[in-house]
């Protein structure tokens, strides 16, 4: 029976082994197998029927051994306890989550101090943090209250907009014009969510992907007042409680940074102070989600995501939830897009394509809906594994496909998909044991 | 005799051409279970639904008796029927499955709790008067957890509870919304006889100590002849028969409906369910 049914087994998989390299093959034929030389003469077709074998062998290959391998593996992970009781493996999980929380938020301050980091290491680890905030900001809509966003980029061109028009027309600095460009985010964020709202899933989604490229589509055409295709430039830099850095002071301005401090001049202490800005709106962004999960607002949210119908019958009037978690991710949104600015100097439309919403939703995604760590985890993945992938040229996006195939066949519920619940029975039993009667 | 705490009168609901319930009138009261049955498609379930706002209906009065007044739940949106006092649970449990069972009690306190969060801005600076409102708030839902016998599973996502205690925390969840009237659809499907009896304690516990209405759509007869107060019976969308559990055991049309009529009845319009 056994050898029998592993036979039958083994069959399979190598008829499902086949179909893979088949289909690889025809993608892989015209794709690769041929390719274009400029050559003295002109242009020249040169085959490369080797790579096209290589590449079909990898899948054939990659495919049995997916198909025969996992079984065993996926036998014992079902196995485990879907559902872990609360007590001391919950107990543990809680306590890994909060070291690695403080590992990484220790991390993340020292970074810019340790020998290795340079202008490119804080310049990127400032792109992961412009990402981990803007999945945070989407893991509230999406995440905790469900609703699949495909413009939340929309938000954060509205906040990068907000921010360079009022800073070029009314002369404000970065500290005046964040809050206003959060609250522009958030205003855009109810006009969108208003009639929007009463859609459900995949409508939703639709009218949202809509909206993204209609607020493109109009800064790019509004040139009297967006600037068009070419975009806002001068955006004014953020400067250290009125010192700007700057190498020389200017006539009658207040001395530069490096100066009052005694410092030599280095375009390194913006990139940093840029760093820690955007450290502290992430952080600023995540303690605020941790806390309203933990109000009736975010405990609504989850409830709408679940079931809405049921939620309806408790007496949760769901636009008015709905509506808020739209606000508040979009204002989060703003808040980016208003460092995005002040952190390029330039915006253009086309930082604000249907790429990023993507990225963003894949950041939430892959993180595990709902997560926190799971977004930061996602994030760096995604931003730095196309980094490291520069060196392989043309096949830099088939990497980063092939790694978040293989995420999402490995964890199909995203890296952290555990849900930490609002509120323990558990935990205030025992401290109202060990307290003071 | 005690008032009505709700009455409906002639509600008729329709979808296109077809009349799910057909000038249906009658009454429930505080302290007491009545019972609605039926056959299969009678229309039962489409009466609660237009009770909690999920339907408008085509014509007719439903009001409640409340504290502070009448109010007519035929022209409210569902979430405010039900902030009026007004529970219902589902023919297919409809809990949150991936929140603790705690969690679904204490979403069930949403609107007293928004009050006290301030609208989540007291709630975002720690109010004093908002803990206490919480703290009070978990000490309700962990005494209807160990009513209905689950408190050691609180922290237990409520989509890994068995069966059976699934349909006891909607129960539990349903009665978080301190309610005045409890629409319970079906509670004792798919339990077996020892938690059916369990239930019938649970709800005569609630008629007593609470002494709000319950109404109870269900086709388990020993809980329908074993508790309610009052049976209204329907069948293809009209009441054909009303009275206590006893009467209406011995009705001819009441055995008519369950026990099937002539052939030609058969083909007349049959009631949405």
């Amino acid at each position: 029976m056994a050898t029998a049914a592993r036979q039958s087994r083994t069959v399979a998989a190598l008829k499902e082994s086949g179909t893979a390299a088949l289909v690889a093959f025809a993608l892989a034929f015209p794709l690769i197998g041929f390719q274009t030389v400029e050559m003295s003469g002109g242009l020249t077709v040169r085959t490369r029927f080797d790579w096209v074998a290589i590449g079909v062998a990898i899948v054939f290959i990659g495919r049995l051994a997916l198909a025969l391998w996992p079984q065993e593996w996926k036998w014992r992970q079902r196995r485990e306890p879907r559902h872990v009781a609360g007590g001391a493996r919950a107990d543990a999980a809680r306590n890994v989550a909060r070291f690695a929380a403080f590992a990484g938020v220790s991390f993340a301050i020292v970074l810019p101090f340790l020998p290795f980091a340079d202008r490119y290491i804080v310049d990127l680890a400032t792109t992961v943090l412009i990402y981990v905030m803007l999945g945070w900001g989407l893991n509230i809509v999406v995440g905790l209250a469900g609703l699949l966003d495909l413009g939340y980029v929309a938000f954060y061109a509205v906040g990068a907009y907000s921010f360079a028009l009022l800073a070029r027309n009314f002369d404000l600095n970065f500290w005046e014009c964040l809050p206003l460009a959060g609250v522009f985010a958030a205003t855009f964020g109810v006009l969108l969510g208003f009639p929007v709202l009463r859609l459900r899933g995949d409508y939703l989604a639709i009218v949202t992907l809509g909206f993204g490229e209609m607020i493109r589509i109009i800064l790019i055409n509004w040139g009297s007042f967006t600037g068009g295709p070419n975009g806002l430039t001068s955006i004014p830099r953020p400067s250290f409680f009125g010192l700007p850095f700057a190498r020389e002071a200017e006539a009658g301005g207040p001395i530069p940074f490096h100066e009052f401090f005694g410092l030599d001049y280095s375009p390194l202490h913006r990139l940093i102070f840029l760093y820690f800005i955007i450290l502290a709106l992430a952080l600023i962004t995540n303690a605020f989600t941790l806390r309203i999960r933990r109000l009736p607002v975010g405990r609504a949210w989850e409830a709408l995501r679940e079931d809405e119908i049921a939620s309806r019958a408790l007496g949760i009037n769901p636009t008015n939830t709905k509506l808020t978690a739209f606000a508040i991710g979009a204002m989060f949104g703003g808040f980016a897009g208003s460092f995005f600015a002040t952190r390029q100097g330039f915006i253009s439309p086309e930082s604000f394509t249907f790429l990023e919403s993507a990225l963003i939703l894949a950041i939430v995604v892959l993180g595990g809906m709902g997560s926190q760590v799971g977004v930061v985890i996602a994030a760096t993945l995604l931003v730095v594994l196309p980094e490291f992938g520069r060196q392989f040229a043309e096949f830099r996006m088939v990497l980063f496909g092939a790694a978040m195939i293989a995420i999402m066949v490995w964890r199909p519920h995203g890296l952290l998909a555990r849900r930490e619940p609002t509120i323990r029975l558990d935990g205030r039993r025992r401290r109202a044991q060990a307290g003071p009667a | 005799m005690t008032p009505d705490l709700l009455n409906v009168e002639h509600l008729t609901m329709r979808f296109g051409g077809l009349t799910a319930i057909d000038d249906l009138s009658f009454a429930a009261k505080a302290g007491a279970i009545t019972a609605l049955i039926g056959p299969n498609g009678a229309g039962k379930t489409t009466v609660f639904n237009c009770l909690t706002g999920f339907y408008k209906p085509s014509i007719g009065r439903l009001a409640l008796h409340h504290a502070a007044g009448e109010l007519l739940l035929e022209q409210m949106d569902g979430f405010r029927i039900a902030r009026s006092g007004v529970a219902r649970t589902f023919q297919n449990i409809r809990l949150f499955p991936r929140m603790t069972a705690l969690e679904n009690l204490i979403v069930a306190q949403h609107n007293p709790l928004m009050r006290a969060s301030a609208y989540t801005l007291g709630g975002l600076v720690g109010l004093p008067s908002f803990r206490r409102a919480e703290d009070a708030a978990i000490d309700f839902a962990a005494e209807w957890l160990e009513r209905v016998g689950l408190l050691d599973r609180a922290d237990d996502e409520a989509g890994s509870l068995p069966y059976g205690a699934q349909r006891k925390l909607e129960i539990a969840r349903a009665m978080c919304t301190r309610p005045a009237l409890l629409c319970l659809d079906e509670p004792a499907a798919g339990l077996n006889p020892r938690e059916s009896a369990e239930l019938n304690r649970l709800l005569v516990g609630i008629r007593e100590r609470e002494r709000i209405g319950i109404l109870l759509i269900e086709h388990d007869m020993s809980v329908v002849m074993g508790i309610s107060d009052h049976v209204v019976v329907l069948d293809y969308g009209r009441c054909i028969a009303a009275g206590p559990p006893a009467a209406i055991r011995r009705d001819p049309a009441v055995i008519r409906a369950y026990l099937g009529e002539p052939a030609e009845d058969e083909m007349a319009a049959r009631g949405g369910g």
